[in-house]
């Protein structure tokens, strides 16, 4: 960062001096080819050197992005718009199908469900997430003995695969052995067992449930990071006038935990949005297909149906969507900086 | 001048790994002509004991063919990914084995070649696993043995409640709520989401007559009818949507389940819990004297197209040798399934007892994709879609076909 400012800063100042001895130039020799070629051919050839060295910088990062995410986001366009089934492997031929694809996508009986999985997860999982990691990272802002135990504790969910982790949700919340059921009926708060998963109108509330546990490290680290950042000071003045408890959190602590607060939000939406193993593990997009998402069509067109095509265009439709909420985030992260 | 002398050898070094790992990885494939001496093989049997049961079979076929083998095994789960993937970039094996619902799929690509070419002796197999692997009149590959499914039994919970093994469906509803009580199940089965769940579904759709080319027939709801009342009526636990086969096993090893709708690939996993004595029937039928019906498993082996002649009709030979009748029984006598050919039914139960009746049920199997050929995993979705749709109780077993159907 700081090189390149250093950088930017000669340049400008060859301008600058460039263009004062320009003006010292009489205005007829100005005008004459010869000696402005003269003129700048060591100039051009400084910056062709200068140019070189920032293309070189710039390289890494472009081959990266080009090979690692141009060439797949280009690929899954143009196979979006073939008919790419088994066959393309062994013959290799893909005719162009136009946007029949996307169109047999939304005309599935599956997508307006999909979509609206898609939001309710999304939202329920980012609520969920954001108030009880809120909630811990505030928490966790007391000092207390095992503190930094218990916060680094907290970060398990994070560690185990997803595979793992859905796998032993699946049997917790399982109707008749889970533990939960179980748990909940010995507390007498249930009579009969809750069909977590087995219901298509309990599934996604329970697949919910679970991404919010896995989520709640991310949201406590980052969270407990932007609390960090709060001045003491504050709420000592403002102990001093009264302003303590739900008061110091309403007038100090939200308002300057802002700037992390929408960060966390948006980032989360990009990761939910996409989230497949989880369900996957979970329910698989059931049972009767209640737990159906964007994503998880995708990958069953895909893997599934072998209908690449169209799993390329469910998966574009999910970029796409991702994709406002990045350029959110750019916009959110560059206010954040510049506060 | 100085500074950017040393900007740019900092950006050469960072340049550096990237262009030279890009040098690295990518081996190349071997390109071998006339004489062969190796068999690249690529199977799905990538657990124990099916793993080394298989090698010891390929290893008696490349003995007796002198050649060496190279096999690869992949799990079940990416084993069409693994070959569509190795199909592009021109890499199949020699020999390819193929879950048989999948061989036509693949064969309509032009991926195999028939073993008529080859002169390979397709005749005296069953005729339900020739009819999976032939495609547009050609038959594109072997199966030593097959497997099917069947109903099996806790012979003690079922002699602690007085009850016998079930012939009709009658008697499956009956025995099955006499042998609920407690966190015990009467009869477990899947019916996930997935091609299993449809898989299960079709002995108890086709025994009624009922067949995948008419999903909406009177015959398919009562089908479905059955399984939504056993659900329903508590015989069997809501959980079944969510139930692979090795769930159902699970559950019938810890006696939570009397009876269960499973395969003889179970047996050694049942053999490994002594406590439980089991036993198994065919599946049960409506009425009394209509015949039981259920679907072939199995895996095919077939012969790539890789372009090397010598090396196809050596894999052809390879395949033949497989289901030779020695390997055949050698297979199924380890693996619990059963010899496609006809002819061997009678030796291998006197040799293995306990497939009695699952030999007796792969005698009159069909295969799924006998009819629909490459459609048929069209038809699968559709079935576990209305599985899953009456069994949660969204609609009723005759609506759940259309709604399915409807996508």
């Amino acid at each position: 960062m700081n090189r390149t400012q250093d950088m930017q800063g000669t340049t400008a100042g060859g301008h600058v001096s460039l263009t004062r001895t320009g003006k010292s130039v009489p205005a007829a020799a100005r005008r004459g080819p010869a000696p402005e070629t003269n003129k700048l051919t060591p100039r051009a050839r400084k910056f062709s050197r200068e140019a070189v060295v920032r293309l070189l910088f710039v390289a890494p990062a472009a081959l990266y992005l080009l090979l690692f995410f141009g060439y797949p986001v280009v690929k899954n366009v143009t196979m979006s718009l073939q008919d790419y089934g088994t066959k393309t492997f062994f013959t290799g031929e893909a005719p162009w199908v136009g946007l029949a694809n996307y169109v047999a996508v939304v005309n599935s009986n599956l997508f307006g469900p999909a979509m609206v999985n898609t939001a309710l997860f999304t939202i329920g999982s980012i609520a969920g997430q954001f108030v009880i990691g809120l909630a811990l990272a505030c928490f966790f802002k007391r000092r207390f003995p095992l503190n930094n135990f218990l916060r680094s504790m907290l970060l398990l969910p994070w560690l185990l695969p997803l595979i793992v982790s859905s796998a032993t949700w699946r049997s917790i919340l399982d109707q008749d052995s889970g533990i939960l059921n179980q748990f909940l009926a010995g507390l007498g708060i249930i009579s009969q067992p809750i069909p977590w998963l087995t219901s298509p109108t309990v599934a996604l509330l329970a697949v919910v449930l679970v991404n919010i546990w896995v989520g709640i490290p991310f949201n406590v680290t980052i969270m407990y990071g932007g609390l960090q950042d709060i001045p003491d000071e504050l709420y000592e003045a403002a102990s001093l006038d009264g302003a303590t408890g739900w008061k110091a959190f309403r007038h100090i602590t939200w308002p300057n935990l802002q700037p992390v607060v929408s960060v966390v939000l948006v980032l989360g939406v990009v990761y939910t949005i996409k989230v497949l193993d989880i369900i996957l593990g979970l329910t698989n997009g059931g049972p009767a297909n209640a737990t159906q998402t964007l994503s998880i069509r995708s990958y069953q067109e895909s893997f599934i149906n072998f209908e690449f095509g169209v799993g390329a265009a469910f998966s574009n439709i999910l970029i796409l969507i991702s994709l406002v909420f990045a350029v959110i985030y750019l916009r959110a992260n560059r206010r954040a900086v510049d506060d | 001048m100085k500074k950017s002398h040393k900007i740019t050898t900092v950006t050469a070094l960072a340049i550096a790994p990237l262009v030279l790992s890009a040098c690295s990885g990518g081996g190349g494939g071997e390109k071998a002509g006339g004489d062969v001496n190796t068999l690249s093989i690529v199977d799905y049997y990538n657990n124990e004991p099916d793993k080394s049961l298989v090698q010891t079979a390929l290893d008696r076929c490349a003995a007796e063919l002198g050649v060496s083998i190279n096999r690869e095994t992949v799990p079940g789960k990416d084993h069409i990914q693994k070959v569509l993937q190795r199909a592009s970039s021109k890499t199949l094996p020699d020999v390819l084995m193929l879950d048989n619902p999948d061989v036509q799929e693949i064969a309509a690509t032009g991926g195999l070649s028939p073993l008529s070419q080859y002169n390979v002796d397709t005749s005296g197999f069953a005729e339900g696993i020739l009819e999976a692997a032939t495609y547009d009149g050609e038959v594109y590959g072997l199966a030593p043995t097959v497997n099917t499914l069947g109903i099996y039994y806790n012979k003690e919970l079922l002699e602690a409640a007085g009850v016998q093994p079930p012939k009709t469906w009658d008697e499956l509803k009956a025995a099955a709520a006499q042998l609920t009580s407690g966190d015990q199940y009467g009869i477990a089965f899947s019916g996930i989401a997935t091609y299993e769940g449809s898989w299960q579904f079709l002995p108890f759709m086709w025994s009624n007559g009922g067949d995948e080319t008419d999903l909406t027939s009177p015959e398919v709801a009562e089908a479905l009818a059955l399984w939504q009342e056993l659900v329903n009526s508590g015989s069997a636990s809501a959980s079944v949507i969510n139930w692979s086969q090795a769930d159902v096993k699970d559950q019938f090893v810890a006696g939570k389940a009397a009876m269960m709708v499973n395969g003889p690939w179970q047996i050694p996993a049942l053999q490994k819990v002594p406590e439980i004595k089991w036993d198994s029937v065919q599946i049960p039928v409506k009425e009394a004297g209509q015949e039981s019906v259920a679907p072939l498993g199995g895996e095919v082996w077939t012969v790539p197209v890789t372009g090397d002649d010598a090396k196809q009709a050596k894999a052809a030979e390879f395949v033949e040798c497989i289901s030779s009748d020695e390997n055949q029984l050698a297979l199924a006598e380890a693996r619990y399934t059963v010899p496609t050919r006809t002819a061997l039914a009678d030796e291998y139960v006197s040799r293995v007892p306990e497939m009695e009746s699952f030999t007796k049920q792969v005698a009159t199997a069909r295969s799924r994709t006998g009819k629909l050929g490459e459609d048929w995993p069209k038809a699968a979705t559709v079935i576990y879609d209305a599985i899953q749709l009456s069994l949660t109780g969204k609609a009723s077993p005759a609506d759940a076909f259309k709604q399915a159907a409807a996508g």
